[in-house]
């Protein structure tokens, strides 16, 4: 695997964080190198969130990059903010349940997923994070579901054990709905 | 044959004491130094010397000793402490020292009930760096920085010590000495061997405020000084227990 | 332990438990507080100490009492309350105590913000406080580096009786990588602390203190000489540096901490452009390794300092170089940090960065 640089955005409280760490525990997982970087501060109470997150099977040499890989936007903001910042043949996931317009960005595979609906049919919206997660990994298939569900049991820990089923569901409602797209990436 | 009548106390050291004629730390030293061996713990005692007259009193006491920076010795002893809660810490701290510069260190050392004993000593004036305005100097009083005598528009007025402190929960004893005659040197040695009994029995925090003398920066005769700090201090910083755990 | 995926803040907290430290003493300070969050769980959890002090100048000074008791202790904070810690850094450095101090620089001067910097390079090796006295700074790149320092520092404060700063910036202090805590530490045969003030009971018939004050100027004299033959024992044996890519450069970066990293980002971009850039990246700061600079090849190109500031390394440069080569200089600042693209184009541009 090529180091992936990628960059999380959205509102906080919409588990942006937290979709970056879990990739960053999965590579740790798996052995390879993980590195995730928050923008920290003030701005990220109640405004727009954004981490960075690098994935690499050789050592990772910069924390920060010019443009990502793979932007995964989880409102309007953050795609306006990031889109111009993705490199050739990149990927751009968004959140088209608050993305209305159609969205085209040149030389990049553009793909939106209703997360917040698919997760609130599901029953809870917290788990739209999850939906945007199945999504992503059946465009890169950049782990296994059994890596990912390892992590996010470990994360849930004992106390919010109960809600794994649900978090379960989500990541496979976001793969089915990008496979019935038909869309490939990797 | 000849009879011992008087023996320096073994908790000071034969290194000889850089005070001037008249002033008290000579007295106090000796009353802190004959608690310590009269209580048996002048082995496992550490001494936190502070900035001012009293610098080199990491000389004199016959213990272990720290020098601190200026107004911190109460950070020192906290830290120390917490590390050695079985050893006795006591910094020995004048006016300039501990209510100007190192009033937040202490405060906060007597808010967190640290199990160490603070010695004050209170002679309304710099002593070291030449006769300046103390936060403790008295109004009216005439120092190097108060020419014309302090007032309060300009200055505030003198900063009360033990008055404040009574009312910090983690106090565990807080007494105003003088040493000024004999009676009133036993009885300030009464105080200073209470507050280290209360350390051996990790009550709390322990302070005792000495009114002290200056007799060099005052511009008086020993003598003349010590009359001063019981007609002149003593009105302003009237002596007595301010907080006593013990006697609740 | 395998490796695990931790927060540089947290990991330095680790570490530093790792390391044997006794005691913590620390103030609240963006973007370094996740360091004494996890020691107030932690070492209180093991009977050990934690205390949040009133101030960063209380907590410098609780560290120097119990240094002075013969404990190992730490504190840690940001740019400006390490500005408020250099009294007693100063005070510690000259009572010839052990400590391990980290800083996690944010931008500045004055209040400054809080995103990444490495504006406190003069804070650190040239310091704040008064006299000639000198810490032993290490400026780990990464999260591994910062746990292998950090779990070294209490045994080189002890082995030397110095101060040691882990300086690192906000970024290296609050991103995640994957991390091994079992390196071995170097093993160091470490003096006995007969010198402690933990009571005389502990060591009869001597009393000890802790003390700076020499009002006889030829005893002050004497004390310096000590300090100075001390740190020229440091600077000899404790120097440490990196090479990369050094095998025929055309350009030399030289570089520390995350922005070193960027810089190895910048180097292999510029390979593939044909460019062969070498970097030295100090790991100490003090002793600064200026010998790396004797293996630049005499036809090299110049020497790029990289760095979040304004040019504080720089001055160190120039004196390693001693006029050998050009010398030019690249800084973002403010807490601003820079792609890797922008250093490639720095080298690129070299002549218009040179100053000296």
């Amino acid at each position: 695997m090529d180091t992936k640089n990628i960059k999380v955005a959205g509102f906080g409280g919409q588990g942006v964080m937290m979709f970056g760490q879990i990739l960053a525990y999965s590579a740790t997982k798996d052995e390879i190198n993980g590195l995730w970087f928050p923008s920290y501060g003030p701005e990220t109470r109640g405004g727009t969130a954004n981490c960075s997150v690098i994935v690499s099977e050789k050592q990772i040499n910069s924390p920060v990059f010019k443009n990502a890989d793979h932007l995964i936007a989880f409102n309007l903001p953050s795609l306006d903010k990031f889109k111009d910042h993705i490199v050739e043949n990149g990927l751009i996931l968004y959140n088209s349940s608050l993305v209305e317009e159609k969205i085209n960005q040149e030389g990049a595979v553009v793909v939106g997923v209703p997360v917040n609906d698919i997760a609130t049919e599901l029953g809870n919206l917290k788990v739209a994070n999850m939906v945007m997660m199945g999504a992503y990994l059946e465009l890169t298939h950049l782990f296994s579901d059994e890596t990912i569900e390892a992590i996010v049991k470990k994360i849930l820990g004992e106390k919010k054990a109960n809600l794994f089923e649900i978090n379960k569901q989500a990541l496979d409602a976001g793969k089915d709905y990008v496979r019935k797209l038909g869309v490939n990436y990797a | 044959m000849l009879e011992v009548k008087y023996e320096k106390s073994k908790g000071l050291t034969d290194t000889k004491l850089s005070y001037c004629p008249g002033c008290a730390h000579g007295i106090v030293h000796k009353l802190v130094a004959e608690a310590l061996v009269e209580l048996d713990i002048l082995d496992r005692a550490i001494a936190i010397a502070s900035v001012g007259c009293s610098v080199f009193s990491y000389q004199f006491f016959n213990c272990d000793a720290q020098q601190a920076p200026h107004g911190r010795a109460c950070a020192l002893a906290t830290g120390a402490k917490r590390v050695l809660p079985d050893n006795i810490i006591f910094t020995y701290q004048g006016d300039g020292d501990l209510a100007s510069i190192g009033i937040a260190e202490t405060i906060h050392a007597a808010n967190r009930g640290e199990n160490i004993t603070v010695i004050f000593i209170n002679n309304a004036i710099y002593g070291m760096t030449g006769g300046q305005m103390a936060p403790t100097s008295l109004i009216g009083q005439k120092t190097t920085t108060s020419q014309d005598g302090r007032n309060q528009p300009n200055h505030g007025n003198p900063i009360k010590i033990s008055e404040m402190f009574a009312t910090i929960e983690g106090v565990a004893y807080l007494e105003r000495v003088s040493v000024y005659d004999p009676k009133h040197v036993l009885n300030a040695k009464k105080a200073i061997k209470k507050a280290f009994q209360y350390q051996k029995e990790n009550r709390g925090f322990t302070m005792i405020e000495v009114v002290s003398t200056c007799p060099v920066n005052w511009g008086m005769t020993p003598v003349d000084a010590m009359k001063w700090a019981k007609s002149d201090m003593e009105p302003v910083f009237p002596l007595g227990i301010f907080k006593d755990k013990g006697a609740e | 332990m395998a490796r695990v995926l931790m927060k540089g803040n947290e990991a330095i907290a680790l570490a530093a438990i790792k390391g044997g430290v006794d005691a913590f003493y620390g103030y609240p300070i963006t973007p370094q507080n996740e360091i004494p969050e996890y020691l107030s769980k932690h070492l209180l959890a093991n009977g050990k100490v934690f205390l949040q002090s009133e101030s960063e100048v209380s907590a410098i000074n609780m560290v120097y009492g119990a240094a002075g008791a013969g404990k190992r202790v730490m504190t840690s904070s940001s740019s400006p309350g390490i500005a408020l810690k250099q009294e007693g850094i100063s005070y510690i450095a000259a009572a010839e105590l052990p400590c391990v101090i980290v800083s996690v620089m944010r931008g500045g001067p004055g209040l400054g913000g809080i995103q990444p910097s490495q504006a406190d390079y003069y804070q650190a090796t040239r310091g704040g406080g008064n006299g000639d006295y000198q810490l032993i700074v290490y400026a780990p790149e990464s999260i591994q580096e910062a746990v292998d320092v950090m779990k070294d520092s209490f045994n080189i404060a002890d082995y030397y009786r110095n101060p040691v700063m882990v300086l690192v910036d906000g970024l290296i202090g609050q991103m995640m990588e994957s991390v091994d805590f079992d390196y071995p530490v170097k093993e160091r045969k470490l003096p006995e602390k007969d010198w402690a003030t933990n009571g005389i009971i502990n060591h009869p018939g001597r009393r000890n203190v802790a003390n700076s004050l020499y009002l006889d100027p030829a005893l002050l004299e004497q004390h310096n000489f000590k300090l100075q033959a001390k740190y020229n024992q440091i600077k000899k044996n404790e120097t440490r540096f990196e090479l990369v890519n050094f095998d025929n450069p055309e350009y030399v970066i030289v570089a520390y901490g995350t922005m070193a990293r960027i810089c190895r980002s910048a180097i292999e971009m510029l390979k593939k452009d044909g460019i062969e850039v070498g970097m030295i990246r100090p790991i100490t700061l003090f002793p600064y390794p200026e010998k790396a600079f004797d293996q630049i090849p005499k036809k090299a190109k110049g020497i790029l300092t990289c760095e979040l500031s304004m040019g504080q390394m720089l001055d160190d440069v120039l004196i390693a170089n001693n006029g050998r080569h050009k010398v030019g200089f690249f800084g973002r600042t403010g807490g601003m940090v820079p792609d890797p693209e922008e250093i490639v184009d720095a080298i690129k541009s070299f002549n218009e960065r040179v100053v000296k």
